[in-house]
């Protein structure tokens, strides 16, 4: 009987060795097709990263594509790090970040591509805490939220905090995180636990921006941070104070704009280096007020002074 | 002269299909050994480049991008891998066997039939299919009826992966029952005895070596599944207490985290580390069985 099983298992894996073999021998000849392509019209934009970022990137894709047909942009998500990965790899035109690049990633770009990566600056977030609708909790000081997403950190009922989640019978606090591949997830540890502190292990780590939203409003005992454009019906957004007794400040594009939100932040595109030409061009009908609306349009905030 | 020239082309085609076959066979050896060999190369040079082995084996942190202090251990997620499979095993191993007793013994021809074809779609579901089920319909249901803060963790990543091994048991233990010759079973009936006695009695026992093949087979599915336990079981480096908490395991570490590590850099050497791991995990596991399975066979033919 074993045999007969193992009979069945190899000709299951001859017929993915023959489609491996396959793969392996159109794959060359695509790259031969797209070699030959790409110099003679040069439009090709590949843009791979933040996943904050993957539905505005796609949006100016698609509003791009009706104004220059002939370019075609190819959006990916996956994260800052695999954006910025991709980057170092030199397989990309631009990565997309939801933070900035940290000193030791640009050196390994110098190093690799021969020169710096540029910064462009693209757009405003208001990175969010999330909470199930039903959650009474309305406002938390950061510090707080250091003790629950923290290492060592002491918080992890919500009656710790004075309040009393009747929808989540546990009083458990359910930390809705991302993966460490998440430009949200860097730039929140830095922003609220500080360059000296790790997360505390154990958080519920979701590879999207939507996927926290969607988690925490299923989990009335959830707690989440996501990029501002995600919110639905079924979270609510807390405002947020720096410290303990000042006034807590909401998540809008006003408090975006003028920074009074504790963790506004800003969204990049980084080029390899000097960006080609038409590249160059994209970027500047991003940064036009067509591009900028686009930005308001997905739920994000515009740059300020786009407007010239 | 016709008829030899036929005679001729019978042969050639003949010898043409048994090369063809032959390179199959062989060529599954071949790539067997260079996924071996490319894995271990990537592996290897984390030795030399500072991962820690004991830290490896005996930590539970896993902070491999921290700016602070990277560590590498994967206790928790070894543990992740262990409880999550062993709990799709309890549930999917008597499920599947009892549909093989079933289909094979119990049912007639036609429900034989819906009901193979009917499981055996369940083995067509892909796994990210299975995994937004775990995570969109299974979580609610685990909160309300247990009462735990989130629904996605072992539980459910147990009951996901359970579902996606049962077919692969049920069909290949069928197959085992079907290979007993039908004169044990008039035998026994000759002796007078009841379906279940034949079943208990006669078929388990001659039917041992596939049994075993077919539970192998389910945890070498559960053991490798990557997307569905991603989603399913809340991706969460901890050491589980209880079933209700939510664990990462091996494989979802692996597709989670390859796509952001540059290529030769320690996080990416780690990963392919953890790779190498269960490739010995499984093939611990294929080996046990062999030897088990010859074991057997060994006494039998005492």
């Amino acid at each position: 009987m074993l045999t007969f099983s193992l009979s069945r298992y190899s000709l299951v894996a001859c017929l993915a060795a023959a489609t491996v073999a396959c793969g392996g021998g159109s794959a060359p000849q695509n790259a031969g097709a797209g070699g030959t392509a790409a110099p003679a019209s040069g439009t090709v934009i590949r843009i791979t990263g933040s996943d904050t970022m993957v539905n505005l990137v796609q949006a100016w894709a698609e509003n791009y594509r009706k104004k220059r047909p002939d370019v075609s942009v190819q959006v990916a998500g996956g994260g800052s790090g695999v954006g910025i990965a991709g980057l170092i790899d030199g397989i990309l035109d631009l990565a997309a970040a939801s933070r900035e690049m940290e000193p030791k990633e640009i050196d390994r770009a110098a190093q690799k591509n021969g020169h710096k990566p540029i910064e462009f600056s693209v757009a405003l977030d208001a990175l969010s805490v999330y909470v199930h609708k039903d959650n009474p909790i309305a406002t938390i000081a950061l510090e707080d939220l250091a003790e629950i997403y923290g290492d060592k950190g002491a918080t992890d009922k919500w009656s710790q905090l004075g309040i009393k989640n009747a929808a989540c019978t546990s009083d458990t606090i359910v930390r809705v995180g991302r993966q460490n591949s998440s430009g949200t997830y860097v730039y929140f540890r830095e922003a609220v636990l500080g360059t000296k502190r790790e997360y505390k292990l154990g958080s519920i780590d979701q590879s999207g921006s939507k996927d926290v939203v969607a988690l925490v409003g299923r989990t009335p005992c959830a707690v989440g941070y996501s990029g501002m454009a995600y919110i639905t019906p079924e979270v609510k957004a807390l405002k947020l104070s720096k410290k303990k007794g000042e006034t807590p400040v909401g998540p809008s594009s006003e408090t975006a704009m003028n920074k009074t939100y504790p963790l506004a932040r800003e969204l990049y595109f980084y080029s390899p280096g000097e960006p080609k030409p038409h590249v160059k061009e994209f970027l500047d009908w991003v940064l036009s007020p067509e591009g900028q609306k686009i930005v308001t349009d997905v739920g994000f905030v515009p740059i300020k002074g786009s407007s010239s | 002269m016709e008829q030899r020239a036929a005679r001729r082309l019978a042969r050639a085609s003949e010898s043409l299909v048994e090369w063809t076959i032959r390179l199959c066979g062989w060529s599954a050896i071949f790539f067997v050994f260079s996924i071996l060999f490319f894995v271990v190369r990537e592996a290897a040079p984390a030795l030399r480049e500072g991962l820690r082995l004991r830290e490896f084996f005996t930590s539970a942190n896993w902070r491999p991008d921290s700016t602070i202090q990277p560590q590498f251990g994967i206790v928790a997620l070894f543990l992740g891998t262990v409880s999550v499979t062993a709990l799709a095993m309890v549930i999917a191993v008597p499920a599947g066997l009892g549909a093989a007793i079933f289909v094979s013994e119990y049912s007639g021809a036609k429900t034989r039939e819906t009901l193979k074809i009917v499981i055996e779609l369940l083995a067509a579901i892909p796994s990210v299919v299975w995994g937004f089920v775990g995570a969109a319909v299974l979580n609610p249901i685990i909160t309300q009826v247990t009462g735990a803060p989130i629904g996605i963790n072992i539980l459910n990543g147990g009951i996901i992966l359970a579902l996606m091994s049962v077919p692969i048991i049920m069909s290949v233990g069928e197959d085992a029952f079907r290979a007993v010759p039908d004169t044990y079973r008039e035998a026994a009936v000759a002796l007078g005895a009841s379906r279940w006695q034949i079943v208990y009695k006669v078929l388990l026992p001659a039917a041992k070596n596939g049994l075993l093949a077919a539970v192998l087979l389910g945890v070498g599915r559960a053991v490798g599944e990557t997307m569905a336990v991603l989603m399913a079981t809340g991706h969460s480096v901890a050491i589980p207490h209880s079933i209700l908490d939510p664990v990462r395991t091996l494989t979802a570490t692996i597709a989670a985290e390859l796509g952001e590590t540059v290529e030769g850099g320690l996080h990416y050497r780690v990963l392919f580390v953890i790779g190498s791991l269960l490739m010995l995990i499984t093939l611990v596991v294929n080996l046990t069985a062999d030897l088990v399975v010859k074991g057997i066979r060994g006494r039998q033919n005492v």
